[in-house]
């Protein structure tokens, strides 16, 4: 009687953990399924509308052909300023964070706020570039665009910097100082050089995460329909016209929407695995 | 500090500092020159760690300030009232806000338990060679940006759902008392429900990979312990593995949460922008960033904007307040490992 209470028992736990394990491997296929389906279609919509034009011509009016050179243009342009006000911000506070200040409430508080910055909702950085730029100049403009995805970058780089700035072993930090070296030139002739390939990781990282961010383009760089680079206007980028493409009714458009869709997702992942295997090796190495 | 006193230190040192030494009586001079350079590359990194509180001030008082004509004409009544009318400019939120915290509701009740069990997957069953290329693989689809989610969204997933699982959901539930209400109603494709599942796949990364994050952290030596006992795996995962870890995924699902209630551009694409309240998971809503990015450019007039920009202060309010207690119960689990 005993034993075959006993031997339910366990054949209950063991069916128990059967159906645990199945639904695990479940859920990963799960996961990845979608990751695979929204691939699959993005390439088969994407592929079969690149072609050069894409990349020579600008936005076309509905219903006739074009390309998607000024979004291109647009978007590139506005990136890199984004990461020539970011990068150095971030830099020098994960800077300040790793290294004067390791200790401080200061860091402590910093820190706190940075990751909040970092996952806040990216709408709101642009109602906040509306109010301090757009609405004070009086007009939307590629500044303006730039600055808001500046803000986006910054926590990035923040939080890489310190992070890898801390691997950095304070031996190099006391051979440093032990030869009268100043602290600042320990910072930027040793630590720097320890940390830099974690660090353009994370300017990779931001690159990648800003390349595709429409939210705080939305009512900052607004959109244009024509080839303009002056930033005191506003400019198109990618992923306002995929936005405005998608949504409208016209096939022309929407398959233009595809292929913008694609460029970008191409890139993120490229800068994403790119920056992957720079982590990688600065572990094995 | 008298630099003349060991001169062959302060010679390296001027020389790693890239300084010419012209003599001795310069020394001292330039000594003093490195000393400034690093008090202003301190106080220079100061600011710049003081200008990331200074953004975060500035968001919060841009935003208080734009929406102050708004929250002066409609008082605390914004917040509960359901009119959106621009011609006649009344705005209440409560809309918005029902389709931000539905959708997220959505999004959580799915990627959570989802997401729990890649982790399980990824720690305990994952072949050593599959687990880097499993991790890499789900950390991807956090990479894609949220207008490839919204674009697929639109085009493809929705249609699915309306030709193919709303129908049968319809059906399904269209007899039994409360769920009936929940799945009443045309098949649009659009929706509350389809907003939801689109937020959960995304939600889904940063809950996986968190959860396996502190999954790993727990010591190997409490679940052999546990294995010793004759646990199933299951049971170890379930009763060693997940109690151990609770602080941490719960952090993990919070940021999730956070992400999914500030989501912008895929909800936008799905979610049928309209302005009201309805019991039924199929029909169209709107969310909070939603409302914004579809009606700021539009918007026509000062309390058009002002009402807009309050909802965007509204939605950092929640989200800070999600985000801060995740923060603070990743801290803890920190500390407590580092401690």
């Amino acid at each position: 009687m005993a034993a075959t209470f006993q031997s339910s028992l366990y054949s209950a736990r063991h069916r128990r953990n059967k159906i645990a394990m199945g639904l695990a491997f479940v859920a990963t296929g799960f996961g990845l399924s979608w990751l695979v389906l929204i691939l699959a279609v993005l390439l088969w919509e994407g592929f079969s509308g690149l072609s050069l034009s894409v990349f020579t011509e600008m936005t076309p009016p509905p219903g006739s052909a074009g390309g998607l050179l000024n979004p291109i243009a647009g978007s590139l342009v506005m990136t890199v300023i984004a990461v020539l006000i970011g990068t150095p911000l971030g830099v020098l506070a994960g800077t300040y964070m790793a290294e004067y200040g390791r200790y401080d409430r200061l860091t402590t508080v910093v820190r706190f706020i940075n990751d909040i910055l970092l996952s806040a909702p990216s709408i709101v950085v642009g109602l906040f570039i509306y109010e301090v730029m757009v609405a004070q100049m009086g007009h939307f403009s590629g500044w303006a665009g730039a600055v808001s995805l500046a803000v986006i970058v910054v926590p990035v780089v923040v939080r890489t910097t310190e992070d890898m700035l801390i691997l950095v072993p304070d031996t190099l930090r006391e051979a440093a100082a032990s030869i009268g070296l100043p602290r600042s030139n320990m910072i930027i002739k040793v630590a720097y050089r320890a940390a830099r390939a974690g660090m353009v990781t994370g300017v990779l990282l931001a690159i990648a995460r800003i390349s595709g961010e429409t939210a705080p383009l939305l009512f900052t760089a607004l959109n244009n329909q024509f080839w303009s680079l002056n930033l005191n206007a506003p400019v198109a980028s990618l992923p306002v016209v995929i936005f405005q493409f998608a949504l409208s009714p016209y096939h022309d458009w929407q398959k233009l929407a595809w292929t913008g869709a694609l460029i970008i997702t191409l890139a993120v992942l490229a800068l994403s695995i790119i920056a992957r295997t720079l982590a990688a090796q600065r572990k094995t190495s | 500090m008298q630099p003349t006193g060991r001169p062959p230190v302060v010679d390296v040192t001027l020389q790693g500092a890239g300084v010419a030494i012209a003599d001795q009586v310069d020394r001292a001079k330039v000594l003093q020159r490195l000393r400034l350079g690093d008090a202003v590359y301190r106080h220079l990194t100061r600011a710049a760690a003081i200008t990331v509180l200074v953004i975060l001030g500035g968001i919060i008082v841009s935003l208080i300030w734009g929406s102050l004509p708004a929250l002066r004409t409609f008082g605390v009544s914004f917040l509960y009232e359901d009119a959106w009318n621009p011609v006649t400019e009344k705005f209440g939120a409560i809309a918005p806000i029902y389709g931000t915290i539905v959708t997220s509701v959505i999004a959580m009740l799915i990627a959570v338990p989802v997401g729990l069990l890649i982790a399980v997957f990824l720690t305990e069953l994952c072949p050593m060679w599959l687990r880097r290329p499993v991790g890499i693989a789900i950390e991807l689809l956090a990479g894609i940006p949220s207008i490839i989610y919204g674009i697929w969204g639109l085009f493809v997933f929705a249609p699915f759902l309306q030709q193919h699982v709303q129908p049968f959901l319809i059906s399904l539930f269209g007899e039994i008392p409360v769920l009936s209400t929940l799945f009443a109603g045309p098949p649009y494709g659009i929706g509350i429900l389809t907003a939801g599942l689109i937020l959960a796949i995304m939600v889904l990364p940063f809950v996986t990979s968190i959860s396996r994050d502190v999954f790993e952290a727990v010591p190997p030596v409490l679940k052999e312990a546990a294995y010793g006992l004759g646990c199933t795996t299951w049971e170890v995962c379930r009763y060693v593995v997940l109690p151990y870890a609770r602080v941490g995924v719960i952090g993990g699902v919070m940021l999730g949460l956070g992400r999914a209630l500030g989501e912008t551009m895929a909800v936008t694409f799905v979610i049928g922008n309209a302005h009201r309240i309805s019991g039924s998971l199929l029909a169209p809503g709107t969310t909070i960033s939603a409302t914004i990015a579809n009606e700021f450019t539009e918007a026509v007039g000062d309390l058009y904007t002002s009402a807009l920009i309050a909802l965007g202060l509204i939605l950092f309010i929640i989200t800070f307040i999600v985000l801060a207690a995740a923060r603070l119960m990743l801290m803890r689990l920190n500390a407590r490992v580092g401690g």
